[in-house]
């Protein structure tokens, strides 16, 4: 029965990798006196390497176990998968975290579960394997855990003063999808747990302004993933489910996971299946111009176009079909307006304000400030003049951002890309 | 004119200096190192401590960004960053701290993209630097272009602020000691890591099994990998290391289940360790 610690890792971090999941961004611990790390100070978060599929590698991803009551179709860890199953004990898990974090692999632990017997009882376990990461060996990094969805709220509440993030999974983007997939989970018990994250992070906001050294909450918020491709979902409504998860909820991010399928089953894609990667791409950059460009889902998709436009990113696409909304002169056009030309981040543009008040503006200034010409040039007037030479209709426009588009994109087969590339370095 | 200085910051400081003072155009700044017979007009600076704060506090006053990017200029790889410094500061005691709000100024701009390099660098080695165990001291090594030693001294010291530790830099030859909530930068001419021990080799070890296996082997995507951690970085990270690297001094039987058996080996393993080396993705 007893196996060692490098075959346990091996096979809860084989059963964790589809968890799209990796950030430590927003972290604001600071050092503390007889206890061990911090959290980085930078926005970004901290990636501590990447994996060969080109995904960020900062936390160490595991599950506490792999056993699992429920039988979600889409899940490797399904109650009737045929596999092979551990589980951490708290003291294995504490070590390797602790181990990895001294040796710079990792800015913290990621913990998730199967739902072993009740999601109660995985949680009480998850709790104790923190408590005595966070009070035995004094560890101060990041921590992120996996909120089960039906687990009581009182344990939701003693997780979220144990960990930086917490996640509660959607997975499927729709209640008929949830049905027939997941049979053992309801939207109902999946929103309680977000909601109770939110209401809890905010009073905890709250707290903090009266008392310096109130407990903190969850304090970098919650995300949640949404597997794409698994079920008919359309973009569109999958857009709209994430600006209402911004909105509503205040997620700090949603992840997408193309989904990769592990198993036979007349209700999925079958294996044969490619995931789709440039779908997942162009949803991640979709929810860019949602988060930081002021964007609304209903702008960039309609009943009529339910999916993205595959060879241009969703911005140009917008700026494709509102044509009679450019040129822009960067010169006197406000924040809101800068980021909606193509090519134009929000680092340039932030850039673009404070160069102006030096001096007035032209075209062989933008590239410096990071202006992304090839796209940007379209859209775009500096001191009532446009690049020289430039002779383009709306036909050959939507040719020229096609072929600027195209060696970023993976060929002949879909890869993952960047996010960056297109979204700006936001 | 050309000016050779002692290679330290206060000696570039130094170099500002005495051009005011001398009334002097300068066209090239050297270290005294490569000092070499040349037919134009030269001059050694000697360090004065005293001129160099009179310098920095000039700058200073007039903009914080400006001291800021001083410093970590004087970090950067950037070929006769003296020079472009030396310019940066001309312009601003001249025009005035207006032009720094404009990223694309031509003496401005040249600074700003060399430390847009470092930062960049220095962001990336906060997750690439790999430390070892060695006898309860953690020790760790480096090869970046920039001089990233003393921006990441902030930030490992608050990590690890229980431990002792340090970090060699291979290309600037120094190394950052960190003891007992002291820390200082010391010039290191050579350094060779000691082979691991038992229980430093075991936690490589897992960390590379970890590695292997959290890589989606559908999704596998290796030009992606090398734009977000370019290859220059992998000769320092664990995870690309050969078997010697996992083997313990005390047991030279090299240890023989490596690679993940459902994951991708990162480059650098040999194919044949790997017992599932056929069916792992190409």
């Amino acid at each position: 029965m007893t196996m060692d610690v490098l075959e346990k890792l091996t096979i809860l971090t084989d059963a964790a990798k589809y968890d799209a999941a990796c950030t430590s961004s927003g972290g604001s611990r600071g050092p503390k006196k007889g206890y061990l790390g911090n959290t980085s100070s930078s926005v970004a978060g901290c990636c501590h390497s990447f994996s060969a599929d080109g995904r960020c590698v900062t936390l160490l991803k595991v599950l506490l176990t792999n056993n699992c009551v429920y039988d979600c179709k889409y899940c490797v860890n399904r109650r009737s998968n045929d596999t092979r199953r551990a589980a951490f004990t708290p003291e294995e898990l504490a070590d390797l975290t602790i181990q990895f974090y001294r040796r710079n692999y990792i800015e913290g632990l990621f913990l998730s579960s199967g739902v072993f017997r009740s999601p109660d009882y995985t949680t009480e376990l998850m709790i104790r394997a923190l408590r005595l990461l966070r009070e035995t060996y004094r560890f101060n990094g990041y921590i992120h855990a996996k909120a089960i969805p039906g687990t009581s709220p009182d344990l939701v509440e003693q997780l979220g003063f144990l960990a930086d993030r917490l996640s509660v999974n959607i997975e499927l983007p729709s209640e008929m999808g949830l049905k027939t997939l997941a049979p053992d989970k309801t939207k109902g018990a999946i929103l309680a747990p977000m909601k109770q994250i939110q209401t809890r992070n905010q009073q905890s906001k709250e707290e903090l302004v009266k008392y310096r050294h109130a407990p903190k909450f969850a304090p970098t918020g919650q995300s949640t993933q949404l597997i794409v491709g698994a079920t008919a979902d359309s973009d569109f409504h999958i857009l709209r489910l994430t600006q209402g998860l911004y909105d509503r909820y205040r997620l700090k991010r949603v992840f997408y996971s193309a989904y990769v399928p592990v198993v036979e089953h007349a209700l999925l894609p079958s294996k044969e299946v490619k995931p789709p990667l440039l779908r997942e791409h162009r949803l991640y950059q979709a929810d860019w111009l949602l988060r930081f460009y002021g964007f609304r889902a209903e702008e960039l998709l309609d009943e009529e176009h339910q999916d993205f436009n595959p060879q241009v990113d969703p911005k140009c696409s917008w700026a494709l079909s509102h044509l009679d909304f450019f040129p822009v002169e960067v010169n006197t056009a406000d924040y809101e307006t800068l980021l909606r030309i193509p090519g134009v981040g929000v680092t340039s543009a932030r850039r673009i304000l404070s160069a102006r008040r030096a001096g007035r503006l032209q075209i062989d200034h933008l590239r410096r400030l990071g202006v992304v010409m090839k796209r940007a040039q379209y859209f775009l007037t500096a001191d009532h003049k446009m690049t020289d030479g430039l002779r383009f209709t709306p036909d050959s426009l939507l040719r020229s951002l096609v072929a600027a588009e195209r060696p970023l994109l993976p060929q002949p087969e879909l890869e993952q890309l960047s996010l960056f590339d297109s979204a700006g370095t936001a | 004119m050309i000016y050779y200085y002692d290679g330290s910051f206060d000696g570039l400081l130094c170099c500002i200096f005495d051009s005011y003072a001398n009334r002097e155009v300068l066209t090239a700044i050297y270290c005294d190192e490569d000092l070499q017979p040349t037919l134009f007009a030269c001059r050694t600076i000697p360090t004065d401590s005293r001129h160099a704060r009179r310098v920095f506090r000039k700058v200073a006053m007039l903009s914080h960004d400006a001291a800021d990017l001083l410093r970590r200029g004087f970090l950067t790889c950037l070929p006769e960053k003296e020079l472009y410094l030396y310019r940066l500061v001309v312009k601003l005691l001249r025009d005035g701290p207006g032009f720094l709000r404009n990223a694309s100024d031509e003496t401005l701009y040249p600074v700003l993209r060399a430390v847009h390099h470092l930062n960049g660098e220095a962001h990336l080695l906060k997750g690439f630097v790999r430390f070892s165990e060695l006898g309860g001291v953690l020790g760790g090594e480096i090869a970046p272009k920039n001089r990233v030693l003393p921006i990441l001294r902030s930030h490992f010291c608050a990590r690890y602020q229980g431990e002792t530790f340090f970090l060699y830099d291979r290309t600037h030859k120094e190394a950052l000691f960190y003891a007992a909530g002291k820390a200082v930068i010391r010039p290191l001419e050579d350094f060779q890591m000691a082979p691991p021990d038992e229980t430093e080799a075991h936690y490589r070890l897992l960390w590379k099994r970890f590695y292997d296996t959290i890589a989606i082997k559908e999704r596998y995507n290796p030009k992606c990998r090398q734009t977000q951690m370019p290859k220059r970085y992998w000769g320092t990270m664990t995870e690309f290391q050969g078997d010697a690297y996992f083997t313990a001094q005390s047991s030279p039987a090299a240890v023989s289940d490596r690679g993940a058996p459902v994951g991708i080996p990162a480059p650098g393993t040999l194919p044949e360790s790997v017992p599932s080396a056929p069916e792992s993705a190409p």
